[in-house]
């Protein structure tokens, strides 16, 4: 294109203008999003739940370390459903009915995460065998 | 020590790799699916949104008649390709309601007005509140609800062209 270099930079500051498009809303957090709830002990419980809840849009953070909006609104969730007296076992069983045992980095002991408990036993008895049999061979 | 042992930590060390390896070439499925599926929809009742347009209430839907439950957004791109498909599945005789995430009135009606408005009803989801209650993780979302009320199919992302006919069947094979 044949542009006076004048032009080329206005241009070019304009490109830096251009609104990117965030996936995100135009509204401010939920109230509850960063707001802690007046009870302390309440707002305890609700910190260590929200650290064991996954965050759905992001994934690998937990909903009380992610910025993203979605997360702002489960921590309102969490926060006024604990505040009306609900234990934070009953909200987490409520997300996992709704997202099943993906929405917590908790997971229950099931067939599926078994494995996850049992490997580490069968591997440290393994070691044993092996430990004891060759000790065993070395005193003779 | 028998000689063919000595073979096991080999087979189990190629093991891995073929795990990993296909690990790396076949990424995991990250969709997050709702587990509410074949579960009534859970109570709610959300407010009206834009004005002559009533607000969506879980007891509009078990009438006997299966909907469409479309979670959207204003500000949500994908949700502008997915308006002419809604307006087709209007066409087609199938009834769709709406819950607006984290929305404001003046927005919404521009974008109804420019895309389209297929909805009986939308609901203001300020807060995504019903949108957990659904097990929905992000815009658009679409469930199939039957005339019992409850939840059918989740449709995760905008509906394309070539998904009209599985929603159509969805919807009739509910009633």
């Amino acid at each position: 294109m044949n542009m006076l270099p004048g032009r080329k930079i206005i241009v070019s500051l304009l490109l830096l203008l251009a609104a990117p498009t965030f996936a995100d809303s135009n509204l401010p957090p939920a109230e509850y999003a960063n707001k802690q709830i007046s009870n302390p002990a309440k707002e305890a419980e609700a910190r260590k739940l929200m650290e064991t809840l996954r965050c759905l849009v992001c994934q690998g953070q937990s909903i009380a370390d992610s910025d993203a909006e979605m997360a702002g609104d489960m921590r309102a969730l969490v926060r006024q459903r604990i505040a009306a007296g609900e234990t934070p076992g009953a909200v987490r069983q409520w997300l996992i009915q709704r997202y099943g045992d993906y929405v917590t980095y908790d997971p229950p002991l099931s067939p599926m995460t078994a494995p996850l408990w049992l490997a580490p036993l069968i591997l440290l008895g393994i070691g044993g065998l092996i430990a004891a049999r060759s000790f065993r061979r070395k005193r003779r | 020590m028998k000689k063919w042992l000595w073979w096991v930590p080999v087979l189990a060390f190629v093991a891995l790799i073929v795990v990993l390896a296909s690990g790396l070439f076949l990424p995991a499925d990250r969709t997050v699916r709702s587990a509410m599926i074949g579960q009534p929809l859970p109570e709610f009742a959300l407010r009206a949104i834009v004005p002559g347009k009533p607000g969506l209430a879980s007891t509009d839907f078990a009438t006997g008649q299966p909907r469409l439950l479309n979670v959207f957004a204003s500000w949500c791109a994908p949700c502008i390709a997915e308006a002419p498909i809604l307006m087709r599945l209007k066409a087609a005789g199938v009834p769709i309601d709406g819950v607006a995430i984290r929305d404001t009135t003046p927005a919404l009606q521009a974008f109804l007005a420019r895309n389209g408005d297929p909805f009986y009803r939308i609901g203001n989801d300020r807060d995504s509140q019903v949108q957990f209650a659904l097990g929905s993780s992000g815009v658009p979302e679409s469930f199939v609800i039957d005339g019992q009320g409850r939840i059918l199919h989740q449709h995760i992302g905008d509906i394309k062209a070539a998904d009209v006919p599985t929603i159509i069947a969805a919807i009739k094979g509910a009633e």
